[in-house]
């Protein structure tokens, strides 16, 4: 009996002290880097309402396989993991934990949603893990002082916003806005950005109607948004949904300036199925370049672009904005860990990140640059306007800076 | 047949009184949950935890529709109110986490009792719908402008992690699964007694015949409805522990895949069963990665395949596949001659 | 009053698609008495299908005759294959087999196809009418769920097999003994539940757009449709689809503040509190039960 006591007890000594343990290892700075590997986690939508989004992650995950051919990042092989959190915050805790604790990652790269990535931002930050380019344009992302581990990439929906509310300002001052807005962070981040970048001209809006994302379509907004005597339709919707408003206003017979949000601006995915002659006059921003454009046809970036879809992601779609987006964060990504050498840990990764001046990518037309420093955590915020002339965008006025507005 | 003559023929009858093997296996059980944290890594840990929170809000939904009848597609709802109960509580107003629980399970109460009041003129198929109404309206209620200082609108709330108390040597995460199975076990030692009750015994007379019931003098009315608000008040301590375990919500966190998942691991766990709980909450944090891990792209595939299966083996559940053991083995014991 | 006139028409239109779904709903529950989650996800595989042998040159009306032969087989299969099995399972595990048929269909749909949004085109042709309202295809659609509807009512109403289906589904056993074989009934319930899936999704695909989750919020406004006619009457299910849709612009215009926000828990509580004060909808028949 006292032989069974004494062995329980060290067991039980055992299993605390391991369980203690592994508490305390997960904040260390190396951790998922060793002189050959580094693992690189990422959460995405690959079921559920958002699943059209995974396109992305699979094109990450294309180009880690790219950068691995290549001799991969500071002489280590790219171990990237990505799991489904269904766009449920819940599940994105659970997928960042088994990342961080038991597969061990070095960062999260590029996960995807705003209340997802909210969910997990507290976490990644206590335990030291850079929370890198996440997939979202929510401004709460850019945050240094308060959480010097997360970071965002493309230009964020205020910034957006503002940048056309100025344009309106400057052309069409007597304009009355009718906003077609998603019933969310996205949505209502955009229709901030406007109320913002109008100022004490904010009631140039004269009618704002939500959406979910349960609707079947947008008719019913489309109607509501005629009759109240809007000449300017500022279209917040996600792809789908911009398309049905675009088509269905041109049923309507209304022909109003309408500018669109950049994350339905792709011409295969959302123009067509609304219609090209629909489409006409469609004012949007880019900040990168757009694979349907002629003028970049013989563009080295974007020819480097192509060969990597024919070679690495043949069956991604070439129409569609998401593999665009992919490829440049991923490059991002690359550029940041290739100036990280020296110090190839998770503060040297988060230094490297913040310390981006004037960076170009492939996929960036001349003017739009990478920009960060230690209290700009918005890496992206230059944007061209363009204007849809009925077969492609056609670029116009000169990069306008988000940051200007800020 | 109708639906709740096939819910009474799988459910389960009132426990025997004798300290038999069952209370053995039970006993076994948790001694096995007690002694697990002290060997896994708290990634572990933190899927047990929400393994026995899901567990309890599936207790609630089988007091409901094991043993009282009702179909709910819609305890995704009351999972929501009780994590926001909580949120709001511990966010805003400071109070304690563990103070969080009774009033989630009040609030919750009152929710499912009102609404228990409207549907008791829905029977099978429509107040399936009613409730599946509720469970999809619960994400646009929860983002509704107009309540945003308090919920946080689309943005939600985020909480702070609880440390042991008393400075006990445990991580937060071992805390937080004691709580959890400490809670776990007195919600299903109240369950247990209550269906062993009288009231246990009204409920299931109203399942299995009601007009019976009626006419043995049993208020329907107002059974049916403390069912609802029986039910809602578990699974709303279960959303409250989710809160604090997960330290956000988010409308988004509670869509009807919720409600759908609830339903799916009380039906593997066994209608009726009150045991199956278990079994159903662990399908539903861990089958979801095993599919995944099996295909990513068909993840969903693989999903629905693995519940066929398990349908097709089990077509009761876990609970009717342990009775069907139980009998074999009764059966053989019995006719043994050396007794 | 002009808006109002708008919203309402605009609703039509809108509830022609919810209509479309409440009568494979309803159509299904006929045969075999339960509600199946996944009719929207089986329509939404069938329109990829369609989509499919339009994308490898086949004119329109073959793909959609095709199509629909096609489902109708599909429908039957899969009751023969996943349902005759566990036809003595308690109704709570079909309906989990309902659920995870759904998570399959989205899944493959998801991983043949993507997700990414494809228009599909529409016989009627495209344009305005009515002042722009409603399109062509919208009108059409209309039309297209009215014949349905009359087919069926007439399939029920006068015909031999209709009649033996609703023997098989009211009352198995009896059925059974003058005759009737009641598990062909039943396949044979779910064969034309899923050919009217397949015609629904054809006629919504080109309003809303093919992508494998397009019939995840339809389904339920199909449900909410089908049960606030009645779920033992196709016409109840036309009218009650229109409804929702109609109900659902109206909260959506006219209820200050929160309307627009609400338009899907409004739509709902009209329902259940139609199903409050009339329990088997608004022409559905009463259900007697005898002690």
């Amino acid at each position: 009996m006292k032989r069974i006591n004494s062995r329980l007890a060290i067991l039980g000594a055992l299993a605390a002290a391991t369980a203690l343990a592994a508490t305390a290892a997960n904040a260390d700075e190396t951790t998922g880097i060793t002189d050959k590997t580094i693992k690189i986690g990422n959460i995405m939508p690959y079921s559920g309402p958002a699943s059209a989004y995974s396109q992305i992650a699979k094109t990450d995950a294309a180009y880690m396989k790219m950068l691995n051919d290549n001799g991969g990042v500071c002489g280590r092989q790219i171990d990237f993991i990505s799991y489904d959190d269904g766009y449920s915050p819940p599940k994105t805790v659970e997928q960042a934990r088994k990342l961080v604790e038991s597969d061990q990652v070095a960062l999260i790269f590029n996960s995807l949603g705003t209340g997802t990535n909210t969910a997990i931002q507290k976490y990644m930050n206590a335990k030291k893990t850079p929370q890198l380019f996440v997939a979202t344009g929510a401004s709460k992302f850019g945050d240094p002082k308060h959480f010097p581990w997360t970071m965002g990439w493309q230009p964020d929906y205020v910034s957006e916003g503002k940048i056309y509310a100025r344009y309106l300002l400057k052309n069409i001052p007597d304009a009355k806005i009718g906003v077609l807005y998603q019933n969310d962070d996205y949505g209502k981040d955009y229709l901030n950005g406007l109320k913002q970048g109008l100022g004490d001209k904010a009631s140039m809006i004269v009618a704002e109607q939500p959406y979910e994302t349960s609707d079947p379509t947008v008719d019913s907004q489309m109607v509501n948004l005629k009759g109240s005597g809007a000449n300017v339709f500022f279209n917040v919707a996600t792809p789908k949904f911009a398309a049905q408003a675009i088509k269905k206003a041109a049923e309507l017979g209304w022909k109003p300036t309408q500018l669109l949000n950049s994350v339905s601006n792709s011409v295969g995915a959302v123009l067509k199925p609304a219609g090209f002659e629909a489409s006409k006059g469609v004012i949007s921003a880019l900040y990168l370049k757009d694979s349907q454009d002629p003028q970049w046809k013989d563009d080295e970036g974007m020819k480097k672009w192509n060969a990597f879809m024919d070679k690495y992601y043949a069956d991604g779609d070439k129409n569609s904005s998401f593999t665009l987006y992919g490829y440049s964060v991923s490059q991002t990504l690359e550029k940041v860990l290739k100036g990280a050498c020296d110090d190839f840990t998770h503060s040297g990764i988060m230094k490297s990140a913040a310390s981006m001046k004037n960076v170009d990518l492939d996929l960036t037309p001349p003017g739009i640059q990478v920009n960060t420093s230690a209290t700009d955590f918005y890496p992206l915020q230059d944007m061209q306007l363009i204007k849809f002339d009925g077969e492609r965008w056609q670029a116009f006025g000169e990069v306008v800076s988000g940051a200007d507005t800020q | 047949m109708s639906a709740r003559e096939e819910i009474s023929v799988s459910a389960a009858k009132a426990p025997a009184s004798r300290f038999g093997w069952r209370n053995w296996a039970g006993i076994g059980v948790v001694l096995v949950l007690a002694v697990l944290p002290l060997f896994l890594a708290n990634f572990t840990i933190f899927q047990l935890t929400m393994m026995l929170i899901y567990a309890i809000a599936i207790l609630g939904l089988n007091l409901l529709t094991g043993i009282n009848g009702q179909f709910s597609l819609g305890h995704g709802a009351f999972y929501a109110i009780g994590a926001y109960t909580a949120a709001i509580l511990m966010e805003d107003a400071g109070l304690a986490y563990g103070w969080t629980l009774p009033a989630a399970g009040i609030v919750c109460f009152l929710s499912g009792f009102l609404f228990g009041l409207p549907a008791l003129r829905l029977e099978g198929i429509y107040l399936a719908l009613a409730t599946f109404g509720l469970a999809v309206a619960m994400p646009q209620f929860l983002k509704l402008s107009v309540i945003e200082p308090w919920t946080g609108g689309v943005q939600g709330i985020v909480i702070t992690k609880p440390d042991a108390p008393f400075g006990l040597p445990l991580s937060q995460d071992q805390w937080l699964y004691y709580f959890t199975l400490v809670v776990g076990l007195l919600l299903y030692w109240f369950a247990v007694n209550l269906v062993s009750s009288r009231s246990g015994r009204a409920l299931m007379a109203i399942r299995d015949n009601p007009l019976a019931a009626r006419a043995m003098g049993v208020n329907n009315a107002l059974y049916k409805s403390l069912a609802f608000g029986v039910s809602a008040a578990f699974t709303g301590i279960a959303g409250a522990l989710g809160a604090i375990v997960v330290q956000f919500v988010a409308p988004d966190s509670f869509t009807f895949f919720l409600s759908v998942a609830l339903f799916v691991g009380l039906v593997v766990g066994g209608v009726g069963w009150l045991p199956g709980a278990l079994v159903g909450g662990a399908f539903v944090v861990f089958i979801p990665n095993v599919a995944e891990h099996f295909n990513k792209a068909l993840a969903g595939a693989v999903y629905g395949v693995i519940l066929i299966l398990l349908i097709y083996l089990m077509p009761t559940g876990a609970g009717g596949l342990v009775r069907k053991v139980a009998d074999f083995i009764g059966r053989r014991m019995k006719s043994r001659p050396d007794r | 009053m002009e808006i109002l006139i708008q919203q309402i028409v605009s609703g039509i239109a809108t509830g022609a698609i919810y209509a479309c779904m409440a009568l494979a709903i309803v159509m299904i529950y006929q045969a075999i008495h339960h509600l199946n989650f996944a009719q929207g996800e089986m329509a939404m595989f069938s329109t990829f299908v369609a989509w499919q042998l339009l994308a490898w040159g086949v004119p329109y009306w073959l793909a959609f005759v095709l199509t629909v032969a096609l489902s109708f087989a599909g429908g039957i299969i899969i009751e023969r294959i996943v349902f005759k099995p566990i036809e003595n399972a308690p109704v709570l595990s079909h309906v989990v087999v309902f659920i995870a048929l759904f998570a399959i269909f989205n899944s493959l749909a998801g991983f043949i196809w993507n997700f990414e949004i494809k228009p599909f085109p529409s016989p009627f042709g495209s344009g305005a009418l009515f002042g722009g309202i409603m399109s062509p295809h919208q009108a059409g659609m209309i039309v297209v769920t009215l014949a349905v509807l009359v087919l069926l009512y007439v399939f029920f109403r006068f015909t031999r097999i209709g009649l033996a289906m609703r023997a098989a589904a009211a009352n198995p056993e009896s059925a059974r003994l003058v005759g009737i074989r009641v598990s062909w009934m039943t396949a044979l319930g779910w064969g034309m539940a899923s050919a009217i899936g397949a015609v629904a999704g054809m006629m919504i695909a080109p309003v809303v757009f093919l992508e494998p989750n397009m019939m995840v919020s339809i389904l339920l406004y199909g449900f909410a449709g089908a049960v606030l006619g009645g779920l033992t009457s196709p016409v109840g299910a036309v009218i009650g689809g229109l409804a929702v849709g109609i109900i659902e612009n109206l909260a959506g215009t006219y209820i200050p503040v929160v309307g627009p926000e609400l338009k899907l828990p409004v739509a709902l509580f009209v329902i259940v509190a139609v199903l409050v004060v009339r329990p088997s909808g608004l022409l559905g028949r009463k259900i007697v039960q005898r002690v």
